[in-house]
């Protein structure tokens, strides 16, 4: 085989595609149709709730135009990070959807299943053998961490993959996966460069992101050789240029010449990037440098508690120029109205938009203020309920507060909503991110086989 | 001669590298201009920490990729994404003092 055409249709299931790309890949002949599911980046909520951060309707949307045209042209179609986040709920999410299009559509194939998330009686085990180590610049892992733990769940390779595509499965769902493998699986099986395989899949991934102008619901093309890849989007709206796809290998990576993943890291030292004509660019020169012993990356997060919200509104120049005393001076009534009532464990935070609301994590840098603001009143305790307790009190404290100097004396809120306080829910922190080192990288993800 | 960043870069953008990282990738227009820049070492990890108030030791990497113009520095995030005091789970919005920079070139 000299040449392998992989079909990505959108930069995450769910984000949709038009279907004239999806029509122009067909056209292509693709051997497989391949999509990444899920992320970290919508934070540490959908992996501790179980909940998909892609709405169903938008994913079953995506998956009823895939599956029946990749059965129809005998290829077979691979989701990675199923659900968004990739442990045991999200993965059904995903089989759940496939199951009624099925239905629906009154089609037959064989499904394969892979699991990704794991026990943590199995990942405690492993701590204490020394395998898991901190990802920079994550803390280190303890066994009272891992019990903390909502959902565990292990980055897997193309190892599984390969495994269900060798037993005939026509769609695979798979756990959280790397990113490239579920585009680099089919290429590995047959014998492809497994470093050109692995960066094709790491643009793939994003499909349209990588062309001009870049989209997150458009489809994009690879076509694979012995020796390089070829790039190319399937709308007559954008091009690839050597510009576009070499910026995207920056995009979400700490360094752009070397990129780990399970195994091993495809090494870009030597990466060349080619304008072969006016949309398509070729690349050739990646390489992968396997690990001496074989890591995958776990992540993990914890529940920190419920949150209740508040937001509001201040106009007053005297109110603004004193806005780091009040709200301290609020915090301190709210914590000392409650020592006695018992509620002490508690986490009340004002974020103050118009002055440093989007770059309060650089505290030291340099602030500006508009002449309004808007404050979010966030509160995280125990129990949904005395989220609510803390934040309510702690909205009518700054309503009312009497501050030095102040001359409007009826209010210092502007309230857009009533009710003024909103439930947020669970409150989730990432508590694992971590590198464990495993003997066999097929057998930690169960296969399981569903024939429709 | 002085020059604006915003003027001389195509894109100036921060993202997170997983939740514990924050990137910042600068794209030059012409290639020109970021030879220039990478041979001055207009960029560096004292310059950067400055930029944003935070110590040396939490840069992780700094580094010039020739294929595509940029500059990429990546940090340490000050917080892991959506920890309680987050301001900005995706981490995009976290580039603005790279817009106001300005640099001299002899």
């Amino acid at each position: 085989m000299n040449e392998l055409r992989i079909l990505s249709p959108t930069a995450i299931l769910g984000y949709g595609f038009p279907m004239e790309s999806f029509a122009e890949g067909m056209k292509r002949k693709p051997h497989v149709i391949a999509v990444d599911a899920g992320s970290t980046d919508p934070g540490p909520y959908y992996l501790g709730a179980g909940k998909s951060f892609t709405d169903r309707n938008s994913v079953k949307r995506d998956l009823e135009i895939m599956i029946p045209a990749a059965l129809e042209a005998g290829i077979p179609v691979i989701v990675g990070t199923a659900g968004g986040s990739g442990a045991r709920p999200h993965v059904e999410f995903a089989v759940d959807i496939v199951k009624e299009i099925a239905r629906e559509k009154q089609l037959s194939f064989k499904m394969a299943v892979i699991q990704s998330e794991f026990d943590k009686e199995f990942v405690k085990e492993n701590v204490a053998k020394g395998n898991i180590s901190p990802l920079f610049p994550a803390p280190e892992i303890t066994e009272a961490d891992v019990d903390e733990s909502v959902h565990i769940v292990a980055q897997m390779g193309e190892e599984p993959f390969i495994e269900a595509l060798e037993n005939g499965a026509e769609v695979i769902l798979a756990g959280r996966s790397y990113d490239p493998s579920v585009f680099a699986a089919l290429a590995i099986k047959y014998g492809f460069d497994k470093g050109l395989a692995i960066h094709l899949g790491k643009i793939l991934e994003c499909a349209a992101i990588a062309a001009l102008p870049g989209s997150g619901s458009d489809c994009m093309f690879g076509y694979l050789h012995q020796d390089n890849f070829v790039l190319e989007p399937l709308s007559p709206l954008r091009k690839c240029t050597t510009l576009s796809v070499a910026a995207h290998t920056l995009y979400e990576k700490t360094n752009p010449y070397v990129l780990p993943g399970p195994g091993g890291a495809i090494n870009l030292h030597e990466s060349k990037f080619e304008q072969i004509d006016d949309n398509k660019v070729r690349v050739s020169g990646s390489r992968f440098v396997p690990t001496e012993e074989y890591f995958v990356k776990l992540e993990g997060v914890r529940r920190v508690g419920y949150r209740t919200i508040s937001c509001a509104g201040v106009k007053d120049p005297i109110m603004i120029s004193k806005i780091d005393s009040i709200t301290q001076s609020v915090k301190d009534r709210v914590k000392n109205n409650f020592e006695t009532y018992g509620i002490t464990d508690f986490f009340l935070d004002f974020k103050i938009y118009g002055r440093n609301g989007v770059m309060g994590m650089f505290p030291d840098a340099p602030q500006s203020a508009g002449d309004e603001l808007l404050i979010i009143i966030e509160a995280v305790a125990d129990t949904q309920e005395q989220a609510d307790t803390i934040c309510g009190f702690a909205r009518s404290t700054m309503l009312h507060f009497g501050y030095e100097g102040r001359i409007a004396t009826a209010g210092n809120l502007a309230f857009p909503f009533s009710p003024s306080d909103c439930k947020m829910g669970e409150v989730y922190e990432f508590n694992v991110y971590h590198l464990m080192k495993v003997e066999d990288p097929k057998k930690l993800f169960p296969i399981e086989y569903v024939q429709f | 001669m002085e020059y604006n960043l915003t003027d001389v870069a195509s894109v100036i953008r921060s993202k997170n590298s997983g939740p514990y990282e924050l990137t910042f990738d600068i794209i030059f227009k012409e290639v020109e201009m970021y030879r220039k820049v990478k041979s001055a070492q207009v960029f560096n990890a004292q310059m950067f920490a400055h930029l944003y108030h935070i110590p040396e030791s939490q840069i992780i990497n700094l580094v010039h990729f020739d294929p595509a113009k940029a500059v990429k520095i990546t940090i340490v995030r000050p917080i892991p994404s959506g920890a309680l005091g987050e301001t900005d789970v995706y981490g995009a919005q976290q580039h603005a003092p790279l817009m106001k920079m300005k640099f001299t070139l002899s």
